[in-house]
């Protein structure tokens, strides 16, 4: 198996355990199962499904549930630029390709070096992580609440430390890394002031330094 | 949760990707047509993943109910990241980074 669709299947395996705690998370806020199985395989973005169904579980409106699933899912949109180029031309697969599109998705096409690894590196994973969410929300929803509390056995570390692997090739030129020391300090900094999702998007702004800091070694 | 909101949250989902890919990947749209006045476009969006992961790193490190924290977490990640600069293999630095937080976790 490539290395990029073996990578992909590791992370969709690790993102299937996660979805058993949505799934058993999701059924403790009183959601039918029919709701949650309409979650994980439409909305399919796993911060905004966590972020809704927590606020549900604490007596929250839907329109706040809402509300706090889109600030999440907002930078979604941030990740068309990057991956468009590599999904085919013709609409029906462009239309799935941009329900793949997530921080997973988007981390492995774009640590690739060419572009056909990088679409199939895309779709692997997109597909992997689509088929291990879903089964891992029913499985979670119908028999969760015995496999414990995966915090024990260190799964939120996996996450980030997964993707520190995938940050590491854009920290090859100048304004890649001013990009990402800025975007990691805004985030850090919004994070006591803002409600989940704002760092992200706030994080975003750190592309102007980094565009700036590209202009000055070309025109050097 | 009313049947009304997760319709909401569906469509709403996916208009942000597509949006992204529709709409926000035209202005990066480099063969041929692309405004001048959109030059920078396609080295901005190049630069967002970097932006992006690396705060999704902090957050997802630092991050616990909207305060930063220090835990056994930010070490497992730390652990990770320390095993990603000695080159070990993508399967083995999510590994070192989950056994390194679970021990502590089991110790404390």
């Amino acid at each position: 198996m490539a290395p990029h669709r073996r990578e992909g299947l590791l992370l969709a395996i690790a993102v299937g355990v996660v979805a058993l705690t949505f799934g058993v998370l999701a059924d403790a806020a009183g959601l039918e199962l029919a709701q949650i199985i309409v979650m994980s395989s439409l909305v399919f973005t796993g911060a905004s499904q966590f972020a809704a169904v927590s606020v549900v579980d604490g007596g929250g409106s839907g329109a706040a549930a809402v509300g706090s699933a889109m600030l999440l899912a907002a930078r979604n949109a941030l990740y068309g630029p990057v991956v468009a180029r590599l999904l085919p031309t013709s609409w029906a697969p462009r239309a799935v390709g941009a329900h793949l599109t997530i921080d997973e998705t988007t981390a492995m096409a774009s640590v690739q070096e060419h572009d056909a690894d990088a679409a199939d590196a895309f779709w692997w994973t997109g597909v992997w992580l689509w088929s291990l969410w879903n089964i891992g929300t029913v499985a979670g929803a119908l028999v969760g609440a015995v496999i414990g509390d995966p915090e024990s056995w260190g799964l939120d570390a996996a996450f980030p430390a997964a993707f520190i692997s995938l940050l590491v090739p854009h920290l090859r030129t100048a304004p890649g890394r001013v990009a990402a020391v800025v975007g990691a300090a805004l985030a850090i900094a919004t994070v006591p002031i803002a409600p989940a999702g704002v760092p992200l998007l706030v994080a975003s702004l750190a592309v102007a330094p980094a565009y700036v800091r590209s202009r000055r070694s070309a025109t050097r | 949760m009313s049947w009304s909101a997760i319709l909401v949250l569906v469509v709403g989902a996916y208009g942000c990707k597509l949006f992204g890919v529709v709409v926000l990947a035209k202005l990066g749209d480099t063969d041929g047509a692309l405004d001048p006045r959109l030059a920078w476009f396609p080295t901005v969006a190049g630069l967002i993943p970097a932006a992006l992961f690396s705060a999704l790193i902090a957050v997802q490190t630092l991050e616990a109910d909207g305060v930063l924290q220090l835990d056994a977490r930010a070490a497992g990640v730390a652990a990770g990241a320390v095993a990603v600069w000695r080159r070990v293999p993508f399967v083995a630095v999510v590994v070192i980074a989950m056994a390194v937080t679970a021990a502590i976790r089991w110790q404390t």
